[in-house]
């Protein structure tokens, strides 16, 4: 794959070492809105499978843009966006659905369904693809255990803290395990602590082998995760390093964060986190590691 | 089946959970159908009183007191040959004064003629109004002098009904008219009506509808439900209004049919046809509105 990075470094091999095709490329992206704002700018990215991604910048970067191209939101004015090899930009609008069943989206407002129960959220992901009843019985308790939801079930969003309502968002677009798992500022609505949590169950669910793209301006949590940053401004990629922090400068700066293990459970990934942020334990919301 | 019990399921739960917009939507409809349910059979009537008049239209050959019975049935031979006559009947002048003695509330205005002045006639029907003329020119056509003369020596005069039924055909007509336009009016308006709340109840929904297709929800996986929606609420709104029409022609017109004979014209119309059509033609229709204003809100 000769793909032409803007970048110091080059980005992460694949995690497995094998060289098969990213899961996620934009080659030479482009979109612009009608009106004339540039939201991306020749954008050429690759993310593979397993990986990690923090995408960073400044509000109007195009990270947004970004994210929506993925799930065909939008469409692209020119280059091509693949997903797992297949151009999505010229995907016929029946099949639109299709790409959407598998790459999960958390968004920063939830987006939940407010006329469910929590459980009926998560479920309606498995309804959406056909799921039998025996199949959602058996998988929306599990994927509501793994965020931390069990006691919460039968109550409405409403009902839930914000925290609460992002893990059932988490929920809702793992339930399916999709390949691919997109976060648009998951944590910009929470405060430390419940973000701590939310990252914490990301980075669990990529431990678990999913691909996972955060858009974050968590300046904060990208630092601590220490995980590939790809820093956009005004439509174009400026940056991406792995095992990163936030901005150059507080690299050059040297801060005393310790690079993170590329191997690190999530059990220890939240306890060095805490440490580090000097927060206190959230509590057990989470039965167990992954 | 799982899908068909997952699409009910939901069509009702969004009935629950939006219970003020339907409530909005199934009056509505009751109203619409109500007009619908008072209207076509007013309309059927006049439709009815305007063939029943026409039927009415008729030929009437009066003869000379001094026609013999051969002379009779000669001449009704030949009227029974004149083509587009229906039907031909023979009224005697006892029978014509019998008829005559019917129709008037004191007989005895007659009891004071000394003799019968009623001439006898022949009743002729034509097989349809517009043929009127053509029978009325064939029993008197036109001498060697251009002069309309009768075709026997035994008719007195040849009259027709035409002036007076065609009278009341304008009148039923222009009614007719106006009637259809009121409810082709009437009717456009509650459909507007309807799309409109169904539209309102939908529009309250459109972030749910957005949130559905970023899951990856199909357009139909999520119109189902919705259709499924406005079926029931079509249902609940034209059974509503059905009930209302029902009590309506017990309480009210059956009673006033026994006396007006305007009314009577009622026996036309079935009940039970009209009923399955209104509450046929309410759940398409909600059915349909639902389903047509979901697609701006499909377009994510």
């Amino acid at each position: 794959m000769a793909v032409a990075h803007r970048t110091k470094r080059r980005p992460a091999d694949p995690p497995s070492g094998s060289y098969e095709s990213p899961i996620v490329e934009l080659r030479e992206v482009s979109k612009v809105y009608p009106g004339g704002h540039v939201g991306l700018d020749r954008v050429s990215l690759s993310v593979f499978r397993g990986e990690f991604l923090f995408l960073v910048g400044p509000t109007g970067c195009g990270k947004s843009t970004f994210i929506k191209l993925l799930i065909r939101e939008l469409a692209p004015n020119a280059g091509q966006v693949r997903i797992a090899g297949r151009d999505i930009g010229s995907l016929p609008e029946k099949r639109i659905p299709q790409l959407r069943r598998n790459v999960g989206t958390v968004f920063q407002d939830y987006k939940l369904l407010p006329n469910r129960t929590v459980y009926d959220n998560v479920a309606y992901a498995l309804q959406v693809i056909g799921g039998s009843r025996s199949e959602i019985r058996e998988k929306v308790p599990e994927t509501l255990r793994l965020v931390g939801l069990s006691n919460k079930i039968h109550n409405y969003p409403d009902e839930l803290s914000g925290g609460e309502q992002q893990r059932v968002s988490v929920a809702r677009a793992f339930v399916n395990h999709p390949p691919l798992l997109l976060a648009d500022e998951p944590t910009g609505n929470l405060d430390p602590v419940t973000s701590i949590g939310i990252m914490q169950l990301l980075y669990r669910i990529n431990r678990a082998g999913t691909t996972v793209i955060v858009v974050s301006h968590d300046r904060e949590m990208v630092d601590k995760m220490r995980r590939r940053v790809v820093a956009m401004e005004e439509g174009r990629i400026v940056r991406d390093e792995t095992s990163a922090l936030y901005t150059e400068e507080d690299e050059q700066a040297g801060p005393a964060a310790s690079a993170a293990p590329i191997d690190e459970d999530t059990q220890e990934f939240a306890i060095r986190v805490r440490a580090e942020m000097g927060v206190g334990d959230e509590g057990a919301t989470n039965g167990g590691t992954h | 089946m799982d899908r068909l019990l997952f699409f009910i399921q939901e069509g009702l739960r969004a009935l629950r959970r939006n219970a003020a917009p339907s409530v909005a939507a199934v009056v509505t409809i009751v109203v619409t159908v109500l007009l619908l349910g008072v209207l076509i059979p007013v309309l059927q009537t006049t439709e009815g009183k305007a063939q029943e008049v026409r039927s009415k239209i008729q030929l009437k050959v009066f003869l000379y007191d001094d026609a013999t019975q051969g002379e009779i049935t000669a001449l009704q031979k030949r009227i029974d040959g004149v083509p587009h006559v229906d039907s031909l009947q023979f009224v005697s002048k006892t029978e014509a004064l019998q008829i005559l003695k019917k129709r008037l509330k004191d007989p005895n205005v007659l009891k004071e003629l000394n003799s019968n002045p009623l001439p006898a006639s022949f009743n002729i029907k034509p097989d349809d109004p517009a043929n009127l003329d053509s029978i009325h020119s064939a029993l008197t056509p036109p001498n060697a002098a251009g002069k309309a003369t009768p075709i026997s020596p035994i008719v007195q005069e040849v009259k027709d009904s035409r002036e007076e039924a065609s009278k009341i055909t304008a009148v039923t007509g222009a009614l007719k008219i106006v009637l259809t336009i009121i409810t082709a009016l009437l009717v456009i308006a509650s459909l507007m009506l309807v799309g409109n709340t169904i539209r309102l109840s939908i529009y309250s929904r459109r972030r749910e509808v957005e949130v559905m297709r970023l899951v990856g929800a199909t357009k139909w996986f999520i119109r189902w439900p919705f259709m499924v929606e406005g079926v029931i609420v079509g249902a609940a709104g034209g059974l509503v209004a059905v009930i209302i029409l029902w009590i309506g022609k017990v309480t009210v017109v059956d009673p006033l049919s026994d006396r007006f004979a305007l009314v009577a014209a009622q026996n036309t119309i079935n009940f039970l046809p009209l009923i399955g059509v209104l509450l046929l033609s309410a759940m398409a229709v909600s059915a349909m509105g639902s389903g047509v204003t979901l697609r701006r809100f499909l377009r994510v």
